[in-house]
């Protein structure tokens, strides 16, 4: 696959993100590097939510009138664009959802409760988000079943060979993060499938920190899920999708019931709705599914490979100047990793680095990032964490080193 | 870097630097846990009270940020020989300026050096780990036996 660089311009795009100039905290011009906690939106992003409710505005699948048959057909229009940004086959396969966590909860709940019993066993990494943790614990102890974890090694990799002899014929189902929002890692998500696949179990890819960084082909994967959260990718906040192969979220029960996820409702019985709307009980996010396409229009119309090859350059030049900072250790050392820079530093903890580079206008993370077994793993309670978005420039990261350079030289 | 630089007063930087009181106890009368789950803050508080009601002696150990630990470090330095009363009187001043307004006065006479802690006011997320020591302290005098959390 070739790969037009010469067509991306960060400086282009740096104009779409009206926040990168208007925010000045304390005074400073803006360093936003905590983008795997939410990224900033573009101009066409905040114009569509904003068009939308101008213009557009009514609730969808249920009015006659004119605007709601507007405001069906823009938000049922997204399904498709999803579906392309996916690879997905069928639009039918995409369900909108809360968020990322509600995706995942959404399969925990619904495919673990009907299909997860005693002796069964579920499979995650070490490397999971809380949010791809606990909702796997909740339906474990529910069901019976019994939770399974593929370990890390030093470098932040799932150990290959402890992951394949976790798999058995009693592994049900296989929930992994793609990309570690703590460490960077990208896993080796098609084969850790493929695996699971022979084993017999379905497979839950957690794409949240995937998608806003490289091309997600659901098809090549071949996941029975896969889950985004549209806020870490110029989307809005309070809206998510869920890919699910429609074989497998049709035999699946709703997760909410409610309006909208029905076809008739009497006292002595419901017929639900067929997929995807089964599992969109109520009035959904209207405004944020609105957002989510213009997402996708604006990363797609800039090309996902092309966003890949700038954050690799980012990536790796933030990894080597980040070597001259004293007393530096990188916590995620994989061979494959995208968009996080997590470290410690010898001289002081990672919430006074986040409280020092907020005086010099550099947004960071400091904590656990809800990820405490990876923490516990390196033995560390927190990390500083910088993440990269597509509108980050070398000189932000030359930033960041220098305000690092301003925490050794207070607390060293 | 003005603005940090007064949250970070030179009393704390060398605290964190140099925590006093610094290490484990051997047999201690009273400990207590003190944990901030959102950010992995962990202390722990020895004590050895006298004739019951005079703190004789003060430790502390854990991990946490320089203001959790500094804090940890100058509270124990302003305890030995204070009795339960007057622990708990620090305690109370202590809180009331971290959660009072900014331009709020607060008693010097009250909460003497740990006056340095006033710009923490200024960063409400940070109050927590200002505190956390003192409350485990509170924890500690009280011997319940548990962890107490600022979160």
């Amino acid at each position: 696959m070739s790969i037009e660089t010469s067509t991306f311009d960060v400086q282009t795009i740096r104009k779409d993100f009206p926040i990168l100039e208007k925010a000045r905290p304390h005074g400073k011009s803006l360093v936003y590097l905590d983008n795997a906690a939410s990224n900033q939106k573009p101009q066409a992003v905040i114009d569509a939510i904003t068009h939308y409710y101008t213009h557009q505005n009514s609730n969808v699948h249920r009015g006659i009138h004119h605007l709601s048959q507007v405001a069906t057909l823009h938000y049922d229009a997204v399904r498709e664009k999803v579906r392309d940004f996916f690879n997905a086959p069928s639009a039918q396969e995409i369900v909108f959802t809360s968020g990322n966590t509600d995706a995942i909860n959404l399969v925990a709940q619904s495919y673990g409760g009907a299909f997860l019993s005693e002796g069964d066993e579920v499979v995650i990494t070490e490397m999971e988000h809380h949010s791809n943790i606990v909702p796997w614990q909740m339906i474990c102890e529910k069901t019976g079943a019994t939770l399974r974890i593929a370990p890390i090694n030093d470098d932040g990799e799932v150990i290959a060979e402890e992951y394949e002899t976790l798999l058995n014929e009693k592994t049900k189902f296989v929930s992994i993060v793609y990309v570690s929002n703590a460490l960077g890692t990208v896993n080796p998500v098609k084969e850790m499938t493929r695996l699971a696949h022979d084993a017999g179990a379905a497979v839950l890819l957690d794409a949240a920190q995937a998608a806003p960084h490289m091309r997600i082909d659901v098809q090549d994967l071949d996941c029975d899920f896969l889950t985004i959260s549209p806020h870490k990718m110029c989307g809005p906040t309070g809206i998510g999708a869920l890919y699910g192969k429609a074989e497998l979220l049709d035999k699946m029960p709703p997760f909410k019931g409610g309006g909208d996820m029905i076809l008739s409702v009497t006292f002595d019985e419901t017929i639900y709705n067929e997929v995807p709307y089964k599992f969109e009980a109520g009035t959904p996010n209207i405004a944020g599914v609105i957002g989510l396409g213009a997402a996708i229009d604006y990363m797609m119309g800039i090309g996902l490979d092309q966003i890949e090859a700038h954050e690799a350059e980012l990536l790796a030049y933030g990894t080597k100047i980040l070597q001259q900072v004293d007393g530096l250790r990188m916590i995620g050392t994989a061979n494959h990793k995208a968009g996080v820079l997590g470290f410690v530093l010898e001289a002081a903890h990672p919430h006074d680095i986040g409280q020092i580079l907020d005086g010099e206008g550099v947004a960071i993370r400091a904590g656990h990032h809800c990820a405490q077994p990876v923490m516990k793993h390196f033995g560390i309670p927190a990390t500083a964490r910088a993440s990269l978005s597509l509108y980050n420039t070398k000189e932000d990261l030359d930033a960041l080193v220098v305000a690092l350079g301003n925490v050794n030289e207070m607390f060293g | 870097m003005a603005d940090q630089r007064a949250l970070y007063e030179q009393v704390i930087l060398d605290h964190n630097k140099s925590p006093r009181n610094y290490g484990e106890m051997e047999c201690p009368d009273h400990k207590a846990e003190g944990y901030n789950a959102l950010c992995g803050d962990q202390f722990t508080i020895f004590l050895k009270m006298g004739d019951g009601d005079i703190i004789e002696d003060i430790s502390f150990e854990g991990a946490g940020c320089a203001i959790s630990k500094s804090s940890a470090s100058v509270m124990t330095t302003m305890l030995k020989g204070k009795t339960q009363d007057e622990a708990k009187a620090l305690f109370t001043g202590f809180t009331e300026m971290l959660t009072s307004d900014v331009d709020t006065p607060f008693d010097i006479e009250v909460v003497g050096k740990a006056q340095v802690f006033s710009g923490v006011r200024e960063y409400p997320v940070r109050v927590k780990c200002a505190t956390l020591a003192w409350h485990t302290l509170m924890s500690a005098l009280e011997d319940a036996d548990g962890t107490v959390s600022t979160e």
